[in-house]
């Protein structure tokens, strides 16, 4: 394969909110900014395309933007290695890429945790998110019974999202406490934005049951799911349906920045105030510096585009608004922390690991990530322990191993692409 | 840019709008296992972006390519149970 | 050696420094015989280069000392292969050694005579037989040499094996213990504390040397990458002939194409050599290489799915022998250490002959040429 090259004063890897505002106002002062993304375009997940709905104004507003800019976007590329300082190497389906850069500003956003049950792994349960995702991209879902569970704001946008397209949604099942969810309300008060939100995702989701102190327990089908038991207190009670949408709030994707060495505190990629990581010339921004949605997203991506063209100035203006998104965040972040008691979902029989199919009993024995991996392969597939580490995180307090390239499976030969000759084509 | 695609999915011509995902085209074919698992479960997409290669498919004789962020290309071949 | 006086009353015969899969070999046998066995180690069951391996069970030929132990534990490992659980692996595909040119196919004439002389069954392939038994490798190649009995096994899985069944006999296990040193009464943890033992058994890997003075053993790092499942795609534990010629220049890094198939289709992608470096992380150009030359000897390696690379340091020694008996100037303390990259082959043999020479039995194999004071190893300046 032969590898295409790009050399760029600025590369932002992630296309969503974050890496969006932040690529546009990097080129703001003429710098030559090359974006790449996985997804085949522009907007991550949460301005993800819709193909039949027009997206907000505030995500026409920003994608307008790029494209009217001199920012270049490359998509369906996963950056998986970085073969020598200063350099990103990405494949494609049918390519295989490597970057230059001066900077690197790293958007690599947010996933959502799994947590595991049994039925979990059954086809047509999905991430909340993850059901979104595959609607917006064209799966019909007109007439569908769906039990939206686990926890967090997305749950909510999710229920709204599939109700509009159609779909019948049985039930809203949130794991925290009413309790925490009233704490959060409260400072909702403070944010006019996000309780009008609130306010017009409340309408919209009008008859649909939110249950608080409830989670799925087991979901059950013969070739997908056909029902989910769920529970709230001493109350167990099935519900039938063609999906579960499930996913227990969100979770950075450090492992790019891991990778190149960047200080992870508590999950989250640390950063200054002008979201420079640990290693000089390297941003990050948005929710892969810890889960703060959309507002706080384009703030942190302002802040790095402007500081890594030396406009600091212009960054420090962006520092009492970040602020207060960050406070509201960490607000977030509290009330949908996780119950102890969803410890005690899997069975001994429950697959905790899907690509190995690794069950609970086998893991419980392990003392550590790293035995566990030697001894019953729990994250050593594909998946690399996106899903089964964090799920092993909370059920057994397990910290994971260190990254190494490749980020992402890919094929062998795009570590060693033949170069385009003594003329590369750089952009 | 057309504004349909024929892929085949499993030997069947499946037509789909383009810049569909592969994943979609293969729900929309009625699958909703796309491949079974090392000890022989159904799976089929969980997280929709391209992380957790549950619906991991075989395109083009190519073994496990994630689905869900590769879009349809006129005359792609695809095979569940890669 | 283990003589009765030494028997400590209140702790252990054994104490052995090491869960790796020479520590478990050892902690097996020792408890076979009836020894009170210790296995320390600060780290999981075979979290060191056991786990960093690719588990080829080889019989080699650099030398007449490396062939009898290699030969001798190929063969243990092969009548232990009816018992080991399923999670083991274990699978007898054969090694293939390629040869790419008439220079190496006389190689594999001359390891043909070498072999069959010594009763090892072994077949010359010729460029046809050799694309009939790996179809994927290129075409071009010249032919090859199948020795049909060595094996593969996944190692962390083996060495747990070996210490669970120690433990059956009475071994005791201790993880996260940190040994600090290795005094007269047996180790000394890092707490302070000492684990009474008559003998402690240095079999730390590549941490042997910081445990006791006067040996070298040197950390030789290699890159490994394996790949998603693609079952049939790969039949025999390939190896390049090239490799010899490689794998002991002591001052090079080197490179070489060697593959191996995994029971469940998955496909290890190995090998390469460093001295020197003590890193763990990649070494991104020399992945590279060694990504080249497996593509080269294997095109269609290029479109297959990798799931994770890695790096292990192997324990080397001088003379690419291991350590295998008593310290030459501490008879409380034993060495089974110094095994490179055939820890996985030679530890069944090297845990023999180790309690042959605690027991004073007599041994299947002569363990002169594996004992720790042998003429040669120590350098002329020591």
């Amino acid at each position: 394969m032969i590898e295409q090259r790009y050399r760029t004063d600025i590369l932002v890897v992630g296309a969503g909110p974050a890496g969006v505002a932040a690529a546009f106002r990097a080129a703001e002062s003429g710098a030559r900014v090359l974006v790449v993304d996985d997804n085949p375009q522009c907007g991550g997940q949460i301005w993800r395309a819709d193909s039949k709905k027009a997206l907000d104004k505030d995500a026409t507003k920003w994608l307008d933007r790029i494209r009217d800019s001199s920012v270049k976007f490359l998509g369906g590329l996963k950056v998986f290695d970085r073969p020598e300082p200063g350099v990103m190497r990405a494949e494609g389906f049918d390519q295989v890429v490597a970057c230059r850069f001066e900077k690197l500003i790293l958007a690599t956003g947010a996933r959502e945790r799994f947590l595991p049950f049994p039925g979990w792994t059954l086809p047509n349960v999905t991430g909340s998110g993850g059901l979104q995702a595959l609607v917006k991209a064209g799966l019909p879902i007109e007439g569908k019974r769906i039990v939206v569970a686990g926890s967090g704001p997305l749950l909510l946008a999710v229920a709204g999202y599939l109700k509009e397209r159609g779909a019948k949604i049985q039930i809203i099942a949130e794991q925290t406490r009413r309790f925490d969810l009233v704490k959060l309300g409260l400072r909702l008060l403070k944010c006019p934005k996000k309780l009008q939100q609130a306010f017009d995702l409340k309408m919209k989701l009008q008859g649909i049951p939110y249950l608080t102190n409830c989670w799925p327990v087991s979901a059950s089908g013969r070739n997908a799911v056909e029902s989910v038991t769920l529970q709230q207190g001493p109350k167990e009670w099935a519900v039938s349906c063609d999906y579960l949408a499930c996913g227990f709030h969100l979770l950075p994707n450090t492992e790019l920045a891991e990778l190149l060495g960047c200080r992870i505190e508590k999950g989250s990629v640390w950063v200054d105030e002008f979201q420079e990581t640990s290693v000089q010339g390297l941003y990050c921004v948005g929710e892969s510096c810890g889960v703060g949605g959309l507002e706080l997203a384009l703030v942190e991506g302002e802040v790095a585009g402007w500081a890594a063209t030396n406009l600091k100035e212009k960054a420090r203006e962006r520092f009492s608004e970040r602020r207060k998104w960050r406070g509201f965040a960490a607000g977030l972040n509290r009330a949908f922390e996780l119950r102890r008691e969803l410890k005690k979902l899997p069975t001994p029989e429950t697959f905790i690991c899907r690509c190995e199919d690794v069950p609970f009993s086998r893991l419980q024995s392990e003392h550590s990530w790293r035995s566990a991996k030697l001894q019953t392969r729990c994250g050593m597939g594909p998946c690399q322990g996106r899903v089964c580490g964090p799920a092993t995180e909370f059920l057994f307090g397990w910290k994971t191993e260190s990254v190494r390239p490749p980020v992402f499976p890919v094929r062998l030969g795009s570590f060693v692409p033949s170069s385009a000759g003594d003329a590369p084509a750089e952009s | 840019m057309p504004e349909f695609v024929t892929i085949w999915i499993n030997g069947s011509a499946v037509r789909v709008p383009a810049g569909t995902p592969v994943s979609i085209a293969v729900l929309m074919a009625g699958h909703s296992e796309f491949r079974r698992s090392v000890s022989g479960e159904p799976r089929g997409p969980l997280c929709g972006m391209g992380i957790c290669m549950e619906c991991r498919v075989q395109i083009d004789n190519q073994a496990h390519c994630r689905s869900c962020q590769i879009l349809c290309q006129e005359g792609m071949t695809v095979r569940t149970h890669d | 050696m283990l003589g009765h006086s030494k028997m400590t009353t209140a702790g252990f015969d054994v104490a052995i420094v090491g869960a790796g899969v020479v520590g478990a070999a050892c902690a097996l046998e020792c408890a076979r015989a009836g020894l009170r066995v210790i296995v320390l180690d600060r780290d999981p069951i075979g979290g060191g280069t056991t786990g960093a391996g690719m588990g080829h069970l080889v019989v080699m030929d650099d030398s007449e000392a490396q062939f009898a132990l290699t030969r001798f534990s190929c063969s243990l490992w092969n009548e232990r292969g009816v018992e080991l659980p399923p999670e083991v692996e274990y699978q007898k595909c054969g090694t293939i050694w390629v040869a790419a040119d008439e220079v190496e196919m006389a190689e594999v004439h001359r390891k043909q005579d070498f072999y069959s002389s010594r009763g090892v069954a072994v077949e010359v392939l010729d460029y046809r037989q050799l694309a009939e038994a790996e179809p994927n490798l290129r075409e071009g190649l010249v032919g090859g040499l199948l020795v049909r009995d060595d094996s593969v096994l996944y190692p962390p899985c083996a060495t747990r094996f070996l210490i669970e069944k120690a433990q059956q006999q009475g071994a005791v296990l201790r993880l996260n213990s940190t040994v600090a040193s290795l005094g007269s009464h047996g180790p000394v943890l890092s707490d302070g504390s000492v684990v009474s033992a008559g003998i402690t058994v240095n079999a730390a890997g590549i941490s042997s040397p910081q445990l006791v003075a006067g040996i070298e053993v040197q950390p030789r790092k290699g890159h490994l990458l394996i790949t998603d499942r693609y079952p049939g795609f790969l039949n025999h534990q390939v190896v390049e002939l090239g490799y010899l010629k490689r794998a002991h220049s002591v001052t090079s890094d080197s490179v070489a194409f060697n593959v191996q198939p995994r029971k469940n289709g998955q496909i290890l992608i190995g090998s390469s050599r460093q001295y020197g470096n003590r890193e763990k992380g990649i070494d991104a150009l020399l992945l590279r290489q060694m990504i080249r030359q497996a593509t080269e000897y294997m095109p269609e390696l290029k479109n297959l799915s990798t799931i994770r690379a890695w790096t292990g340091f192997r324990p080397a020694t001088r003379d690419n022998l291991p350590f295998i008996g008593p310290h030459p100037n501490n008879e409380n303390i034993c060495l089974a250490t110094g095994h490179e990259g055939l820890g996985i082959t030679t530890s069944l043999a090297t845990a023999e002959l180790l309690v042959d020479q605690l027991l004073k039995r007599p041994s299947k194999i002569p363990y002169e040429p594996y004992l720790p004071g042998r003429s040669g190893e120590r350098r002329a300046d020591a």
